[in-house]
């Protein structure tokens, strides 16, 4: 169980990669793109989320491009982990390709805005500090949860080459 | 128990006798495309990291379309970085300003039946009407590719989506995605294979069924499907394709469907997204009053030569509403060379249209065609969300290529069947 829990801002379905990273902003610097997350849907988040804050969403999670600053923004703005009933498929695969954690829930409905949530990786439960209900979310793959322990895709590929290298 | 198309493309690539739905499979990728916007500038300085080039460079396809013609320094800078990266891993298929890469994967013949591909983004599934599994991945899941030649997938589940009946005049492959994105929502796609099959859809020639396969990205889709049948033998055999051997990727007659929805094809009336989701859509009628300052003809969803033709077809003799202004950016240079010659650019531009540039432009937020706050557009593109097309205060329609054509020239959303003469299609 992590030591502190973080914030719940909590969005609708179909959250989109236009929201997350809005098109007009892609060629700014990532510090710039990620002040530009959900601005559409909640001004307030990108300017005062803080990391190790939860992002929990409905259905659909991502929908849209596959634009991966749209978990690359979330994963810069400190943003621990995604908690949705659905994500978008390529969104999914970005998030853990960054080490962003994505966990699908059944019912996200009673995590409200402001709410102090606290996860525990291993058994993918999610205690809601404020209400003092866990709920348990599907099983992360192991490949996956690699990914995240590795701290994403090309660290992960690194370990892999430099193991696999002659001499090594 | 038999397996569907999707499976037997997987297995084989997987090196597996047979794939499960569920079952998580490694896959050796056929073929990888990525684009100027999310490609060379994204994955060069992994692939460094890594201290690799690219797996093979035969089998990797660049295309600049995102940024084509560059409009400042900042883009120019990134397609001279493309250029000089595709050089440095000898790269043949570059293409440079030569068409959105979508629509070019499937022109330039690259895509075969059976074929496990992998794109650097959502609309990847366009290719899917030939027959081929093919999918987007963001920019570090394809360095991953590009220095492995491997992929992750979760087998996913198919579903049918079976078109009976035929299309009524002047109603067209995108009014059938945008009524499945209205009544099976966004989500509706379930992360799984949309394979389309029956007589409406038999009968749809290649433009079209690319639409259908692209536009399964705004269903979540995982892709988009079409069995091999005559129509694509005949669009592959100029390649000097073994059409045999293409057509012999079939689904199981016993394979399993996780579900199959069945619509009536000659029931559907032209349909148009309200801002700002595809899932918005509803027939034509229900918008008949709405207004448009601009009207659009672009991308990989609606500016194919068939496209073309539609919006041609119904602007032939007539002239764009006063205030309103009609922009054209054909798909392909070839598009655009075959609208030459057969007469339709003229057309066009004789209704008052304004020719743009061939590649993404304003679908994406990028170059001509973008909206200012306020500012409303019909669009024969994929997708309407809040702020892809320039402000987030602009308002975006979607509709056919018939359906944006018929508002361009009544200044308001209207029914284009009114306007098409009955008979022939």
């Amino acid at each position: 169980m992590s030591a502190q829990g973080g914030r719940a801002w909590v969005f609708g379905n179909d959250i989109s990669t236009d929201s997350l990273a809005p098109g007009p902003y892609l060629r700014h610097p990532l510090d710039e793109l990620a002040m530009q997350c959900l601005k559409s849907v909640d001004p307030a988040f990108a300017v005062d989320v803080k990391p190790g804050d939860f992002v929990v969403g409905g259905n659909n999670f991502g929908i849209g491009s596959s634009r991966e600053q749209a978990a690359q923004s979330l994963h810069h703005l400190g943003v621990s982990a995604v908690i949705a009933q659905s994500f978008a498929g390529i969104f999914f695969r970005n998030a853990f390709n960054f080490g962003l954690l994505c966990l699908i829930c059944p019912d996200t409905s009673q995590i409200k805005a402001g709410h102090t949530l606290a996860i525990d990786q291993q058994a993918g439960d999610i205690s809601n500090l404020t209400t003092g209900v866990v709920i348990t979310s599907e099983a992360v793959p192991t490949h996956l949860m690699d990914l995240v322990r590795d701290g994403g895709l090309i660290p992960h590929l690194e370990k892999r080459f430099s193991a696999s290298a002659p001499g090594s | 128990m038999g397996q569907t198309l999707a499976e037997k493309i997987i297995a084989r690539a997987a090196g597996r006798k047979s794939v499960k739905p569920g079952e998580i499979v490694t896959c050796n990728v056929d073929l990888a495309m990525i684009h100027d916007a999310s490609g060379p500038r994204r994955v060069k300085p992994h692939l460094e990291r890594l201290g690799v080039n690219v797996w093979d460079n035969e089998r990797v396809v660049v295309i600049a379309d995102h940024y084509t013609p560059v409009a400042d320094a900042s883009t120019a800078a990134i397609l001279k970085l493309t250029r000089e990266w595709i050089a440095e891993q000898g790269i043949a298929r570059f293409h440079d300003g030569e068409g959105i890469c979508h629509v070019l994967l499937v022109e330039k013949g690259y895509l075969r039946p059976g074929m496990f591909v992998v794109g650097g983004d959502s609309h990847s599934p366009t290719g899917g009407a030939i027959g081929c599994f093919i999918f987007g991945v963001g920019a570090t899941d394809m360095a991953g590719i590009l220095a492995t030649g491997e992929t992750w997938i979760r087998v996913p589940e198919t579903m049918r989506i079976e078109w009976t009946g035929r299309l009524g005049r002047g109603v067209v492959a995108k009014d059938i995605m945008l009524h499945l994105c209205g009544t099976l929502g966004m989500g509706g796609g379930e992360y799984q294979v949309m394979q389309f099959s029956g007589s409406a859809i038999e009968s749809l020639v290649m433009d079209e069924r690319m639409t259908l396969c692209n536009m399964t990205a705004e269903l979540t889709a995982q892709t988009g499907l079409i069995v091999p049948d005559k129509i694509t033998e005949a669009y592959l055999e100029k390649f000097g394709v073994d059409v045999a051997e293409a057509a012999a990727w079939q689904p199981d007659a016993d394979a399993r469907y996780s579900a199959t929805h069945v619509f009536d094809a000659s029931q559907l009336a032209p349909q148009v997204a309200a801002p700002h989701s595809p899932a918005n859509a509803a027939p034509v009628g229900e918008f008949s009053n709405d207004r448009i300052d601009q009207a659009y003809i672009g991308a990989c969803t609606g500016s194919k030569l068939e496209d073309l033709h539609m919006a041609a077809e119904l602007l032939s003799g007539r002239t764009i509403a006063k205030g309103v202004r009609l922009l054209v950016a054909p798909a392909s240079k070839a598009t655009t060379i075959r609208a030459t010659h057969d007469g339709t650019l003229a057309t066009l531009i004789d209704a008052g249209a304004t020719l743009i540039a061939t590649g993404c432009a304003a679908c994406a937020g990028f170059g001509q065609g973008v909206l200012a706050d306020g500012e409303t557009c019909i669009s024969s593109t994929s997708r309407n969300f809040q702020g892809r097309m320039g402000s987030p205060q602009a308002q975006v329609y979607l509709g056919s290529p018939y359906t944006v054509a018929a508002a361009a020239v009544t200044g308001r959303i209207c029914d284009p069947r009114e306007f098409l003469t009955q008979g022939s299609a």
